[in-house]
């Protein structure tokens, strides 16, 4: 099972990810990584439903020969090959190995996996999983590559296996007291068999070393402060040179003339190649245009600018989003959409209802920018392709490559880099396209694609722009009787199919189907919404409008009512029970079995409770000041926040505290969990105060970051407080960290604001709304 | 012309106007520094021109005639930026980090000129530099932190 493994291969691997690493290497002796077979861990079996791990395209794999090599050194290396965006995944899946393995994490190094799925399983970076996901598929992995060693031990001291026992790196005896280094059985511990998934022993949790402490550091820490981490756009391959590309400025646009005798004159400008684009549907192809290529960026981008170019705008050429608002807002103002859910009688509920309620709410178009712009290396050699990019899709990167380059993705290598930020941008192999047919163009040379701040704003896969349309109905009694909420909004389904004018059951999940309340008549419907630009996730994807405009609407109740918010939003929520998402008719529940990860009303209240009481939630404050409140449930966690606003009577506002309580099932790297958290609260403040794309005559309005702004430190919480909520124990389902903090903030902002000043604001971003 | 950098001397054959962002990384292969608006927006590109935080990506070469660059790369031999990067990792400030390398240069060059600021003074030094993962507070306590150690606050 243990073929050797090429140095070179193995080299290439590390090369991307720090110098350090490539510097050092390590002995290719010892516990070896297997290659060249698969080893799929789960069943292919198309008739029962799959749920989870098992769903993903290309499940999940634990085979230990496949993630972890131990040097005789003792160096324990384990293969990451999930992508690192800032989440931290590149520590906790390892410390989840290591922590089963009993490794030292001084000892441990993390080596990147390229994109294969046939050999790692799953690679989609996206979608808050990883852990989720992985977590179990790695602690096989660890405990797997445990029990080789103790048999080794054991075999080697000529003892019984259930004699020996691992602890901290090294193998001991437990009558005698003798040991032995983790380096020095990796050899024979290699050539023993790989424990049956049955037989293997997990850690009971109280023996956890790493999982659920506070203590492992982050495996790129150091690199990354000194400027030895190695993302996307520090990639370098020998005789590489640089390009940037003129893209139409509008979706679906294309270049009618160009001249580019100006360009040619610009020193270091090497080529001028026009790139054919691709008519929507976006799908992950590039969008053509025109690029120049040149001895380094600074004059690519010098001869780009000299280039004059004639486009052929298309039928998006009409797209204002100053219209297309008042046209969502005509959709969402009368019922003929298409109806998604309708329990009992909304018309009749608001007709006999003794108050009632209406509000529109709308989110602009945001941009991911993630502080390192989407760029790509690539190399073409004997018909073989190498890439190397910050993806969240490693294996769409790779076939998205050789369907343009027209070669068996067998023969297209994608070297995954850390990631300058990705939510959700880099979910999309476009640019590693533009890399790859550049190479082409230059007879295989490497070629490193940049992409300027003013490329990714104005080329992006945005979020989408979206009126959210809510009616309620209230009895006599205070009692909310009906609910109707009409989501209008392009949907990322356009992106791949250019006729769709319906959001798909993965946007539908995300607040609007699997609402909590327990409300007698409600009605869900979307109306048609037609896309003009690409729409793409982005961080929280629909969820982000879904609580805004739900949190808030509950807030506006709860005011005009004369209720307190947090009673009438538990009220709301109902009592604590476990909703089976199928009744309500939420077809996709984040991918997960809806027996396994019902909708627990029970979990929501806790989260609203835990934060009332760690912001005081209720306490007198001075004038111009208030706190807004929000939950949400997304990608199967439970959050709320508390925001506290002050705002001055010129209407500037600070933020001088955000609280938010967390229930994301058991904990398995609580100090990410907590930086997650912290980063979704300023991102989140960041889209509800700066954040808006907008479009005219069909391209997008804003260049670079002084019109589409994003928060700075002096316009950010000055504290953010985490309260990580515990699970029972370390069997229960895990849920999503990466984006369920976002969608509550937004929400609890404006909810603050309107306790701090009686505004109400139910259009983002805020931006001049508070000025008097 | 010639080019210090990190005390070393560099001749290259370049337009004056070329910036010292794309000097350093796609002539000179120092990659350490990095490139996120070109327009001195968002300050992934700090460096420290004779010990003054600046936007590499707008700052031509002929700037630096007769001048001192320090980056990221060197940031670590002097005893404040070392504080800077140890408090860094100690309080995992970073997420994706990709901004990471111009907020310690921002904040070493904030300390070197302040040994104990206050809120305000580290708002001011620090608002240059975006983290689009949103990692203010842990900078704003890493920067009292390394303070503390380098014997600056109380």
């Amino acid at each position: 099972m243990n073929k050797p493994l090429k140095n070179e291969s193995l080299q290439t691997e590390i090369t991307n990810i720090s110098r350090r690493n490539l510097l050092k290497g390590f002995a290719l002796t010892g516990f070896v990584l297997a290659v060249g077979m698969p080893f799929a861990g789960f069943a292919e079996d198309e008739e029962t439903p799959k749920y989870g791990r098992d769903a993903m395209p290309n499940g999940w794999v634990d085979n230990p020969l496949v993630f972890v090599a131990i040097a005789e050194d003792g160096t324990v290396t384990i293969v990451c090959h999930r992508a690192e965006m800032g989440q931290g995944v590149r520590t906790s899946l390892p410390m989840v190995v290591a922590d089963e393995l009993e490794a030292d994490w001084d000892r441990v190094k993390v080596i990147q996996a390229p994109g294969d799925e046939e050999r790692y399983g799953n690679q989609d970076t996206d979608g808050s999983r990883s852990v989720r996901h992985f977590f179990m598929p790695m602690r096989n992995v660890g405990a797997a590559a445990r029990m080789m060693l103790e048999a080794a031990a054991a075999a080697h001291w000529g003892v019984g296996v259930d004699e020996v026992f691992a602890e901290n790196h090294q193998i001991k005896h437990q009558s005698s007291g003798k040991t032995i280094g983790y380096g020095e059985l990796a050899k024979a511990a290699a050539a023993l068999d790989v424990p049956e998934r049955e037989k293997l022993q997990l850690k009971p949790a109280d023996k956890f070393r790493y999982i659920g402490k506070q203590s492992t550091k982050l495996i790129d820490g150091e690199d990354i402060v000194t400027g030895k981490a190695i993302y996307g756009i520090d990639v370098q391959v020998d005789g590489m040179v640089h390009a940037v590309i003129a893209r139409p400025p509008v979706y679906g646009g294309k270049v009618k003339s160009f001249d580019d005798s100006e360009t040619m004159k610009v020193p270091g400008v090497i080529k001028v190649v026009t790139l054919e684009g691709s008519p929507p549907p976006a799908v992950f192809n590039p969008l053509g245009g025109i690029a120049v290529i040149a001895a380094n960026t600074w004059a690519a981008m010098q001869g780009r600018e000299k280039l004059k170019i004639e486009w052929e705008h298309g039928e998006n050429a009409s797209y204002n989003t100053d219209e297309y608002r008042q046209q969502m807002l005509k959709s969402a103002s009368s019922s003929g959409g298409k109806v998604l859910r309708s329990s009992g009688d909304v018309s009749k509920a608001l007709e006999t209802a003794d108050k009632t309620f209406k509000a529109d709410y709308y989110i602009p178009h945001l941009s991911q920018a993630p502080m390192e712009p989407p760029v790509a290396t690539a190399r073409i050699q004997n018909g073989k392709c190498e890439v190397w990019a910050p993806t969240q899709a490693p294996q769409a990167s790779k076939d998205t490559v050789a369907k343009w380059l027209d070669i068996s993705s067998d023969d297209v290598t994608v070297h995954v880099t850390l990631l300058g930020g990705g939510f959700g941008r880099k979910s999309k192999p476009d640019y590693l396209v533009e890399a790859a047919l550049l190479s082409k163009a230059m007879d295989g040379r490497a070629v490193q694609v940049t992409w300027s701040r003013e490329d990714d704003l104005h080329n992006g896969y945005l979020h989408t722009v979206s009126i959210e349309h809510l009616e309620a109905a209230v009895n006599a009694d205070g009692k909310t009787t009906g609910w109707l909420h009409r989501t209008v909004a392009p949907s990322i389904s356009s992106t791949f199919d250019a006729s769709s004018v319906h959001q798909m059951p993965i946007e539908l999940g995300m607040g609007v189907m699997n609402i909590p309340f327990a409300i007698d008549n409600i009605q869900l419907e979307n109306p048609a919404a037609k896309a003009h630009t690409r729409i793409g996730w982005f961080r929280s994807v629909a969820n982000i409008p879904r609580a805004f405009a739900i949190q808030s609407f509950i807030a506006e109740m709860a005011d005009e009512l004369g209720q307190d918010h947090k009673a009438f939003l538990l009220d709301l929520i109902g009592p604590a029970r476990k909703i089976d998402p199928v009744e309500l008719k939420d077809e996709w529940n984040y991918g997960e079995s809806p027996e396994e990860y019902p909708l627990d009303t029970g979990r929501l209240r806790r989260v609203v409770e835990a934060v009332c009481e760690k912001a005081n939630w209720g306490r007198d404050l001075p004038a111009g000041r208030g706190l807004g409140l929000a939950t949400h449930y997304s990608f199967v966690t439970y959050t709320a926040a508390i925001v506290e606003v002050e705002v001055s009577e010129d209407g500037d506002l600070t933020i001088p505290r955000i609280d938010i309580a967390v229930d994301c099932g058991p904990q398995v790297n609580p100090e990410r969990i907590r930086s997650q958290m912290e980063g979704a609260c300023i991102m989140g403040i960041s889209l509800a105060m700066v954040g808006e794309i907008s479009f005219k005559d069909g391209a997008v309005q804003q260049d670079n970051f002084d019109s589409y702004q994003v928060s700075r430190m002096n316009e950010s919480p000055r504290e953010v407080h985490v309260h990580l909520l515990p699970a029972e124990d370390f069997n229960t389902p895990l849920g999503g960290v990466g984006e369920p903090g976002l969608p509550p903030i937004a929400p609890a902002l404006c909810n603050a604001i309107f306790a701090a000043t009686g505004k109400r604001i139910r259009d983002l971003p805020i931006r001049y709304q508070l000025e008097s | 012309m010639k080019l210090s950098i990190n005390g070393a001397s560099h001749e290259v054959n370049l337009p004056e106007e070329m910036p010292i962002l794309w000097t350093l990384r796609d002539v000179l292969g120092m990659t350490g520094t990095k490139f996120g608006c070109g327009k001195a927006l968002c300050g992934a590109c700090t460096v420290m021109l004779d010990g003054q935080p600046i936007r590499s990506c707008s700052t031509p070469i002929s700037a630096a005639k007769d001048k001192q660059i320090v980056t990221i790369e060197a940031v670590s031999e002097d005893k404040i930026g070392r504080a800077i990067q140890q408090a860094w990792v100690e309080l995992g400030v970073p997420q994706c980090g990709y901004c990471q390398s111009g907020q310690v240069v921002s904040a070493t060059a904030l300390l070197q000129n302040n040994s104990n600021p206050s809120d305000d003074d580290i708002d001011n030094a620090m608002s240059g530099n975006i983290c689009r993962c949103g990692t203010y507070n842990r900078i704003r306590d890493a920067i009292k932190l390394a303070a503390t150690k380098s014997g600056g606050a109380q």
